[in-house]
């Protein structure tokens, strides 16, 4: 499921006072099996970005392909394109709408046309995913804690076998440890099953530890896409586009300002810590 | 989707032409009054008066015509109903046209056209208030015309805080449906194929959430107005007081010339 973007551009409310350009000029692809952040203010386009990979939203100019279907083309069937790149919105636990927990996670996978044993197995499958006990399966999703909601709205969108996952914010607004519990399980996903990982965020502590590419927009414009390493080298300009970088990153190079010999960026704490004992060995400290 | 971007109604278009620094009493006022010159004429010269009337005040206001004439879009189905209703149903005038028993009189194709033309005449006139006055001013306005009526147990500030709430989350519960709608699109939904009951079936799981968010934004929104001591209208100032000026007074000789020119034009022609 590769996704291919050709200069692609998209405005709201095209031809009234309301028009609002979203994205401009966007080049991108994307590869099977990657681990993808993007990141962004709010208001940047990110949302609008990844909601073309699965034709919700068709560009104004330019083209969008994935796997090898132009999402713009006539006739064009989105059904199972969306399908396969499986998108969970922000604050996603809005979504649901079923009496049970099982009913909701079976939607996605019923409007696939598949039997109900292998909705069943698929229901089972998503929840231990996204680590909710099975026995959640027949309480109203409505009982459960805004985390746990989260999870099911996830798991929701797993069940559909997707081949390639986006996620849009997937930790705005939960407590530490629900974060840490759906990035790591995301990350699990994302090594035992080999599938394209998409995570749009704006923290760039989450999107530093995880992904391996880094994309950067910036008022509808790409402005960086790389390695984590390279993109975070620009602490300068992230900063003024309202971004910033990983305080591991952020410790390092306020130290380089100082004349310290460190690497200019690391992306998790151990990193900076390693960098940092090494940098002091060198200045003749013991310890 | 497309069907939520066409409702103009309580879409406020801000501007500072007269039409939107008009006192918003003098605006809903004069919609009341238009609407009962409206229906006190009948004619097809007057409705044009008026037309030309409400074009005229939709140039002055500089809101885009286009988006005056969007709030037509969804009365299209009545105005047609309309239309066909009366041309089939009033037998008055010379018969035009016989085709197996359904006759044709022209007295019910003016009638069709008439009611039509009026009917739109009407959406005009109250689009084009909504989208000069802002929701807060219109609910100001209600209120302070409905006071007098509070010594009869109408409970006006109450009623004119309940359509600013109305008319204030209209556009949200719109943004909120469509956000709903992608998120089941994504897994798969389908609202469009299959029969009327399946179609509806396939609503819920739009519906459903919708309502769920719809009362939570209610329980926030009252938990957030007890936090700031709101108790109902009695001894509440006003932050904008609402005066009249000079151009209350030109825009109501407007009114009355157009008005009676209307009711003149109805009478000789």
């Amino acid at each position: 499921m590769p996704i291919r973007l050709n200069n692609v551009s998209f405005t709201y409310s095209q031809g009234t006072p309301f028009e609002r350009h979203a994205l401009r000029n966007v080049d991108l692809s994307i590869a099977d099996g990657e681990f993808v952040g993007i990141i962004g203010q709010t208001g940047s386009g990110k949302s609008t970005l990844v909601q073309m990979f699965n034709g919700l939203i068709k560009p104004t100019s330019g083209s969008v392909i994935v796997n090898d279907i132009l999402t713009t083309a006539k006739g064009v069937k989105l059904k199972p394109l969306r399908e396969q790149v499986g998108l969970v919105f922000q604050f996603a636990e809005y979504q649901l709408f079923a009496e049970t927990v099982a009913a909701d996670i079976a939607f996605g996978p019923q409007n696939q046309g598949l039997s109900p044993e292998e909705v069943c197995r698929r229901v089972d499958q998503a929840l231990v995913t996204v680590g909710l006990p099975v026995e959640i399966k027949d309480r109203s999703p409505f009982e459960l804690s805004g985390g746990q909601m989260r999870r099911v709205a996830v798991a929701g969108v797993l069940a559909m076998n997707p081949k390639v996952f986006i996620l849009d914010e997937p930790t705005a607004g939960l407590d530490p440890q629900g974060r840490d519990d759906i990035l790591s399980q995301i990350a699990k996903l994302h090594k035992e099953r080999g599938i394209t990982v998409i995570l749009v965020s704006h923290s760039m502590e989450d999107v530093a530890r995880l992904v391996d590419r880094v994309i950067v927009i910036h008022e509808g414009e790409l402005k960086y896409d790389g390695r984590p390493a390279d993109v975070f080298r620009h602490g300068a300009e992230l900063k003024s586009m309202g971004l910033g970088v990983p305080q591991a990153t952020e410790v390092l190079q306020q130290l380089r300002s100082r004349g310290w010999n460190v690497p200019e960026v690391a992306l998790t704490v151990e990193e900076a810590k390693t960098a940092i004992l090494l940098a002091l060995r060198d200045r003749g400290y013991k310890g | 989707m497309s069907i939520m971007k066409n409702v103009t109604l309580g879409q406020y278009f801000p501007g500072s032409s007269p039409v939107h620094r008009l006192d918003p009493r003098t605006k809903l006022l004069m919609a009341f009054s238009y609407i009962i010159v409206l229906f006190l004429l009948h004619s097809g010269a007057a409705y044009l008066v008026l037309a030309v009337a409400s074009l005229a005040m939709i140039t002055v206001s500089r809101i885009p015509l286009k988006l005056v004439l969007r709030g037509l879009r969804p009365i299209m189905i009545i105005l047609s109903l309309t239309l066909i209703l009366h041309i089939f149903t009033t037998h008055e005038g010379e018969l035009l046209v016989q085709f197996w028993i359904l006759r044709i009189y022209s007295g019910g194709v003016r009638q069709g056209l008439l009611l039509a033309f009026r009917l739109v005449l009407l959406v005009l006139a109250t689009s084009l208030l909504t989208l000069t006055t802002s929701p807060i001013a219109l609910t100001d306005g209600i209120e302070l015309l409905l006071k007098p009526f509070r010594k009869l147990g109408l409970p006006a500030h109450e009623l004119a805080m309940m359509m600013t709430i109305a008319l204030r989350f209209i556009p949200t519960l719109i943004e909120e449906a469509e956000k709903i709608m992608k998120a089941q699109l994504a897994r798969g939904a389908d609202f469009e194929s299959g029969g009327l009951v399946k179609r509806a079936k396939s609503l819920l799981p739009l519906l459903i959430p919708l309502f769920i968010s719809a009362f939570r934004r209610a329980d926030d929104l009252a938990m957030a107005m007890e936090a700031r001591c709101y108790r109902g209208g009695d001894s509440r100032t006003k932050f904008k007081v609402l005066k009249l000026t000079v151009l209350d007074a030109y825009a109501w000789f407007v009114f009355l010339v157009v008005s009676g020119v209307a009711f003149w034009v109805g009478r000789v022609l």
